[in-house]
């Protein structure tokens, strides 16, 4: 035991000098890399970097006279001031509960739709569907909220044929607090679902076919090859998006939760991010804006790094 | 398997019907419109509501410059990623995982709106293009993925062999690997292009001039706010009224045709590219 300690140490000082004169060697023979870098380098320190320092006006009383950093501290009274409002739970609840709808609806749609047309012999078919499925995923998000409000448009849109061909009359959808939530998330699936399922067609298209070869000779059938080999296939694929979608729960888009919005839907349609944009550049009450952002960047962060966690416990798979 | 086409079919209905009930509304009279008469076929054909579209002085301004972010916003988008990622790309380039870290971090935790705010209003970028075109000029995602193909679609004797003929790294960047990203380059812009065509939120933070104001922009105000100008004139007004209605068919496929055009001459791209990502990243 006693030639161990010596050799581990010599070791250690040479990958010491081995890890400093990689370095030296790397920078001299690289230079022009780095000097490429540091564009984009710096592009992260100013608009990523710099925005982190400039949120502790969340922990201040900011006002533009004496800047960021002569504005005088005010410890937690922002974030006190958020949770005191009678507005906090609501939005905060909005956002969660809208957000993991729309996760948990998105989710298995795409899914469904890969396996479907992986199903499909006739290519003519399949490339049709996939095409046109995947177009609305194009289409900005101004416009297809603008396509939402003319279909769903009491009088003249596209549902009320609908409703008149069964004689009804159809209630005022865009009014309804309550149906906010279910346009805001079918609308996505409607959007989105298309684009995903290419990514899970690609996924199946990576099995290896000796496992579909096995099934046959196994006796398997349509089903049973679909749970026994495609699904196995894109777990892992499934469980990274699953993993980006939750992790993305609170960064909910504001875009179209903001242009769904109209003065009968608020109670349901006030969400985290259009909250803080009505705060800060409306308001113009910056601190206050800068710690619910804060608040909201900290829980995304959390729950990306607890859903990581327990995805790569329960599947083995996880994004780091 | 009778289950599966009728699954598919389904799908297929669901997305064209709204479709092509607006396009059928667009090609439509406004009259027809306004009174909920158009499915799927025009009823009265006419391209009243695309000559009104294109006689909107706003209309046309937003789109030129919507036209200009989109183009120049995805070059610069994608010189600076390929800057980054090229190299990234290299296993033997020192920091290599440090700046991975450090560039990864930023998709888990950001300042905030009003903290990225003040940064644009320091740099003086408020009210001019260039708002639109340097804060989001970097998307992590589209970094990872050109990392990773970069990685996998390069042999590495090539870079070997290039070094071994005395190659800087710059002109192995330019003689050996550009040519060959070709396709990743195609998607990487498609992606930026895309963003900055369809992206309005930055607009509405950073812009007050109508001048510089991008098409998603013009498009929320008629489309979603309604500005229409007022008019006392009962008829005059009725008839506005169903011009604006129209219009607002027509304007969705203004909008929306220049990216449909595009999009099957790349889609064969960006599904690998999409693939790329998502099964390496």
């Amino acid at each position: 035991m006693t030639p161990l300690r010596p050799t581990t140490v010599a070791r250690a000082a040479d990958t010491g000098t081995r890890g400093r004169s990689a370095a030296r060697r790397s920078l001299r023979r690289h230079w022009q890399l780095y000097l490429m870098l540091a564009v984009p380098l710096l592009w992260f320190v100013v608009f990523k970097y710099v925005p982190m320092v400039n949120a502790v006006i969340a922990f201040k009383q900011y006002n533009v006279v004496d800047g960021i950093w002569g504005s005088d501290w005010v410890g937690l009274a922002n974030f006190q001031r958020f949770f005191d409002n009678p507005v906090f739970g609501r939005i905060v609840s909005n956002t969660f509960i809208l957000s993991v709808y729309a996760v948990l609806a998105g989710f298995p749609v795409p899914i469904v739709l890969a396996l479907a047309i992986n199903e499909v012999r006739l290519r003519f078919f399949a490339r049709t569907v996939q095409l046109v499925t995947y177009a609305p995923f194009f289409i900005s998000t101004v416009i297809i909220v603008s396509m939402t409000i003319l279909v769903l448009s009491p009088r003249i849109g596209l549902l009320s044929d609908v409703f008149g061909f069964f004689g009804a009359d159809q209630p005022n959808v865009l009014g309804d607090p309550d149906a906010f939530r279910h346009v805001y998330v079918w609308t996505d699936v409607w959007q989105t679902a298309g684009y995903s399922a290419v990514i899970y067609l690609a996924a199946l298209a990576g099995i290896d076919p000796t496992l579909y070869e096995a099934a046959r000779v196994d006796g398997a059938n349509r089903l049973q090859k679909i749970i026994a080999v495609d699904l196995p296939g894109i777990a892992p694929t499934a469980v990274i998006i699953l993993i980006l979608g939750v992790g993305n729960v609170m960064s909910l888009g504001f875009e179209k939760a903001f242009l769904l919005q109209n003065p009968l839907n608020l109670s349901q349609s006030e969400v985290i991010a259009t909250y803080t944009y009505k705060v800060g550049l409306i308001n113009a009450d910056f601190s206050l804006a800068s710690a619910i952002g804060l608040f909201n960047s900290a829980i995304n962060l959390v729950l990306l790094v607890t859903v990581n966690r327990v995805a790569k416990r329960v599947t083995g798979s996880g994004l780091w | 398997m009778v289950g599966v086409y009728v699954l598919l079919v389904t799908a297929l209905v669901v997305v064209l019907v709204p479709l092509l009930y607006i396009l059928a509304s667009s090609f439509s009279s406004p009259a027809a419109v306004s009174a909920g008469r158009v499915f799927l076929w025009p009823v009265d054909f006419t391209v009243r509501g695309y000559e009104v579209a294109l006689s909107n002085s706003a209309i046309v301004t937003g789109f030129l410059n919507s036209l200009v972010y989109t183009v120049v916003g995805a070059l610069i988008s994608v010189v600076l990623t390929i800057m980054i990622a090229y190299p990234l790309s290299i296993p033997d380039l020192w920091g290599r995982k440090a700046i991975t870290k450090f560039v990864v971090f930023t998709m888990l935790f950001a300042g905030g709106i009003i903290p990225t705010y003040l940064v644009v209003q320091a740099l003086g970028l408020l009210d001019t293009r260039g708002a639109l075109l340097l804060p989001q000029a970097i998307g992590v995602w589209q970094v990872i993925i050109a990392v990773a193909f970069l990685r996998s679609s390069i042999p590495d004797e090539l870079h070997e062999a290039a070094q071994l003929d005395g190659a800087s790294d710059l002109r192995i960047l330019f003689t050996v690997v550009l040519p060959l990203a070709k396709p990743l380059i195609a998607v990487i812009a498609l992606m930026y292009g895309i963003a900055q065509w369809n992206s309005y939120f930055d607009a509405l933070l950073y812009l007050r001039d109508p001048d510089l104001a991008p098409l998603q922009i013009v498009l929320r105000n008629i489309l979603i706010l309604n500005t229409s100008g007022g008019s006392t004139d009962a008829a005059a007004m009725m008839e506005r009224q169903q011009l604006a209605n129209l219009l607002k068919y027509s304007l969705i496929v203004i909008a929306t045709v220049p990216l449909l055009l595009v999009y099957p001459f790349v889609a064969r791209y960006f599904t690998k590219g999409i693939l790329v990502g998502a099964v390496k990243g």
